[in-house]
């Protein structure tokens, strides 16, 4: 008992934030339910993207119905690589990401196995019949460009994308860490799903450690490869394309995906508007202390530039008890 | 300020809820426990008489003002004859009457009373009566007598006590002793009291009663003696000085006239019977509710025809398992399918009983989840599917009932109760889980929903609970009340401390 107090008295001390308080206290004051249709489509959230002229996968068809479902095959004609998507998808279920073909009328998907078109028609009819959407709406499936990953995580990832998640609290990037696919996640980058997520420093864009489940490792399960010490390239411009999302959508707690393409650079993935809060234990830092400098630090109105600096000069997280006055 | 706002209203609930239970619990009696009972006596007349030639008409003095007690119900058995009650200015009159009878006839009074302290008398204040005017040598006797107790007391108590204590001397006052010499029995006795009390223009009655008893085949009315002292009424023993009532003295009629009186009959033998009994408490408060005009039991579940009652006696848990749902996952962090489902599979159980529930649970489950997998390579769209689980599973169901009857396990049968919507939605979220997640985490919710369930179907299961939501559904507001308090609930989760286990080492 007396222990369970004191793991309470210390997480609290760190600004840790649980499930109650993330919805309570930053995800219902913060985020106006009208706005979470902009994020929850993410066809939505991709046509506002291309309006604000923000660097996104390319969009290389939607279905809507059955028969545009039969259209599939033209629709990614001389393409190998796809990704299928239902746009009101939520923790990465049901995202199909092919990764080449596999003869005339097969394909190979990122886990290995080889699928008919038949297959994905089929799993694109499941998703417009709102299987993967919240509350079992009818959804649309978007089928678009899929990232050539730069280079710089091949060793530390299992097929799939890896892709950058950054916690943006009032415009401000408080937290960030990179999600590495996993054997287990079967190439999906989400950590539920049993994705490496480490750390990233705010202020250089340096990896540190990182969490598989609730356990903090090292390493890539898979490849063996140490995750920390990976310097993110043009890590300000990523920054910077994760705060213009909150001027974006408006959403004061938001969690932006962004994904680094080897020739197109950051791109930016799908917005969130109930991250989780596994980013707390990648980061080893708690949500609520880097919240609470924001609301007593920054005022509103700030232009993206200067939120950026703001963040990289006080979230270090090197020496993250002298840098964050409580 | 939205957390006070919260806090206000739980507060507000709690408040309006518990006083409307404490009520019902202090004043209207409700009991708090589903056994509790009630000692009741059923007190008997019984009145025999032989029919002349001619029309007969028998009126029986019955109980109106009881202090101490209440009149739960009373029936009259008079076979053939016409029946009516009404109020004389002394109390109430059962009146039988029949044109034509012959032989020996029976009629009976029979009417259940309670203790009940609260029930005072409320009778209106008598006017003065007038001082009687006797025959000498009485009428001097009474002055006299009158002018002695008047000055040896002070007020209308200590003069009634001083009366009935010249009254009961062993060797009586001369001018007492001229009143005595009429008196025969305690009746009579307290007439005079009456008589005397009026000489100093005192309201008083008589009044007989039966003293409630564990059991009497035939009970004798006792004398007693009210007296209005301008407040209220107090009570005198006419046969010694006591004051006050017994506690188990059920006054029965008021006045002089004999308990019966048959016209056109003969022969009358009237026989008085007590027998004491226990009843469920339930049903005196309701008639205690009832007697108070109180609205409240008009708007209590029981008013309502015993079918609906008994589904509203279901219904009524369902919060209290809500509430459950909601510690269970917002303060315990215990992951399961479906928000509510736990709470519908729990009252399931309450048919099945626990184990076997839980057994006949995971078989659905399971054999419906080898199903939803084949399914899954014919590929079907989303509601079809839904439709062939469905059916599935109503099919399933049918098969262990068959099974079980043929093996004589009548517990199998039960397994029609479950909701088979809810188990095709389990199987259908069980599915989806395990391929997306993984069997490890399916396996996981599917076990924490039936942790959930088991729990709702043990706290539901207790029948204090079950009779208290009941009897008092306004305790349903201090459930509101938690639930609006853990709404606003922003504390850790009991399993994100382990979750959180790498970040609460410092």
């Amino acid at each position: 008992m007396i222990s369970l107090m004191n793991r309470v008295r210390v997480l609290r001390d760190k600004g840790v934030v649980g499930l109650n308080a993330r919805n309570g206290l930053l995800v219902m004051p913060h985020n106006p339910r009208r706005l979470y249709p902009l994020v929850d489509d993410k066809a939505k959230t991709k046509e506002l993207a291309i309006q604000e002229g923000i660097a996104v996968p390319e969009l290389y068809g939607t279905v809507t119905n059955e028969y545009d479902a039969g259209q599939l095959e033209g629709m990614v004609e001389g393409k190998d690589q796809f990704v299928i998507k239902p746009a009101q998808g939520s923790g990465g279920d049901g995202i199909v990401v092919v990764a080449g073909r596999a003869g005339a009328n097969r394909v190979r998907l990122v886990n290995g196995t080889i699928a008919t078109f038949g297959e994905l028609r089929h799993h694109i009819s499941n998703t417009l019949s709102g299987q993967y959407s919240l509350g079992g709406k009818p959804d649309v499936a978007l089928i678009e460009y899929c990232v050539e990953f730069d280079p710089l995580f091949e060793k530390v990832s299992y097929l799939g994308v890896p892709d950058i998640r950054v916690i943006v609290f009032s415009g401000v990037p408080i937290m960030a860490m990179v999600r590495l696919p996993t054997r287990q996640s079967g190439g999906k980058a989400n950590l539920h799903q049993g994705a490496v997520g480490a750390g990233v420093d705010i202020a250089t864009g340096v990896t540190g450690g990182g969490v598989l489940g609730n356990d903090r490792v090292d390493v890539h399960p898979d490849t063996g490869a140490s995750i920390a010490g990976l310097q993110l390239p043009g890590w300000e411009k990523i920054l910077a394309l994760a705060a213009r999302c909150y001027d974006l959508v408006g959403l004061g707690y938001l969690g932006v995906d962004i994904v680094l393409d080897r020739t197109l650079g950051p791109l930016i993935l799908e917005l969130n508007a109930r991250p989780g809060l596994n980013i707390q234990i990648a980061t080893g830092l708690g949500i609520g202390r880097r919240v609470r400098w924001v609301e007593e630090n920054c005022e509103s109105g700030l232009a993206v530039e200067d939120r950026v600096e703001l963040a990289r000069r006080n979230f270090s997280s090197a020496s993250p008890e002298r840098q964050i006055p409580l | 300020m939205r957390e006070r706002r919260v806090i206000l209203l739980a507060v507000a609930l709690c408040v309006v809820g518990l006083g409307v239970a404490a009520y019902k619990v202090f004043s209207l009696g409700y009991p708090l426990t589903a056994n509790a009972t009630t000692d009741v006596w059923t007190v008997e007349a019984r009145i025999g008489f032989t029919a002349g030639v001619g029309s007969v008409k028998v009126s029986l003095e019955i109980p109106t003002l009881t202090p101490g007690f209440t009149v739960l119900g009373e029936n009259f058995v008079s076979p053939g004859f016409g029946f009516a009650t009404r109020y004389t200015p002394t109390g109430r009159t059962a009146q039988w009457a029949i044109r034509k009878a012959s032989g020996r006839q029976t009629l009976y009074y029979r009417a259940v009373v309670y203790r009940d302290p609260s029930n005072l008398q409320q009778d209106t204040t008598p006017n003065l009566p007038p001082v009687p005017v006797l025959d000498e040598p009485y009428n001097t006797a009474m002055q006299t007598l009158v002018a002695e107790v008047r000055e040896q007391s002070a007020d209308t108590a200590t003069f009634a006590a001083e009366l009935l204590r010249r009254l009961n001397e062993p060797n009586p006052a001369q001018n007492v002793d001229l009143f005595l010499s009429q008196v025969k029995t305690p009746t009579e006795k307290a007439q005079a009291a009456v008589t005397l009390l009026a000489g100093n223009r005192i309201p008083a009655r008589l009044v007989r009663g039966l003293k409630l008893t564990e059991q009497q085949r035939n009970a004798r009315p006792v004398p007693w003696l009210e007296v209005h002292d301008g407040d209220g009424w107090l009570y005198f023993n006419p046969d010694s000085t006591e004051q006050g009532v017994p506690e188990d003295f059920l006054f029965w009629w008021r006045g002089s006239q004999p308990l019966v009186h048959v016209e056109g009959g003969g022969d009358t033998e009237v026989r008085l019977a007590v027998q004491r009994d226990t009843t469920d408490s339930m049903s005196v408060a309701e008639a205690r509710a009832e007697s108070a005009r109180s609205r409240l039991s008009k708007f209590s579940p029981m008013s309502l025809p015993i079918q609906t009652q008994s589904v509203y006696g279901l219904l009524l848990l369902i919060p209290v398992g809500s509430l459950i749902i909601v510690i269970l996952r917002n303060v315990v962090g215990v992951k399961a399918i479906g928000t509510f489902m736990p709470v519908l599979i729990a009252i399931a159980f309450r048919e099945t009983q626990l184990l076997s529930g839980i057994l006949l649970f995971s078989l659905v489950v399971a054999a419906g989840l080898s199903i939803r997998f084949f399914l899954e390579r014919l590929r079907l769209l989303l509601v079809p599917r839904l439709g062939v689980v469905l059916t599935a599973v109503v099919l399933i169901m049918l098969a262990i009932s068959l099974l079980s009857n043929q093996l004589g396990f009548e517990v199998g049968l039960s397994i029609s109760l479950f909701p088979m919507v809810i188990l095709t939605m389990v199987i259908e979220r069980m599915s989806i889980v395990w391929e997306e997640r993984g069997a490890n985490e399916a396996i996981q919710q599917g076990l924490g929903s039936l942790l959930m369930a088991s729990l709702c179907y043990l706290v539901l299961g207790l029948e204090v609970l079950e009779h208290l939501v009941f009897v008092f559904p306004e305790l349903l507001l201090v459930v509101l009340a938690i639930t609006l308090l853990i709404g606003r609930y922003t504390g850790y989760r009991l399993t994100e401390l382990v979750r959180f286990k790498a970040l609460s080492t410092s």
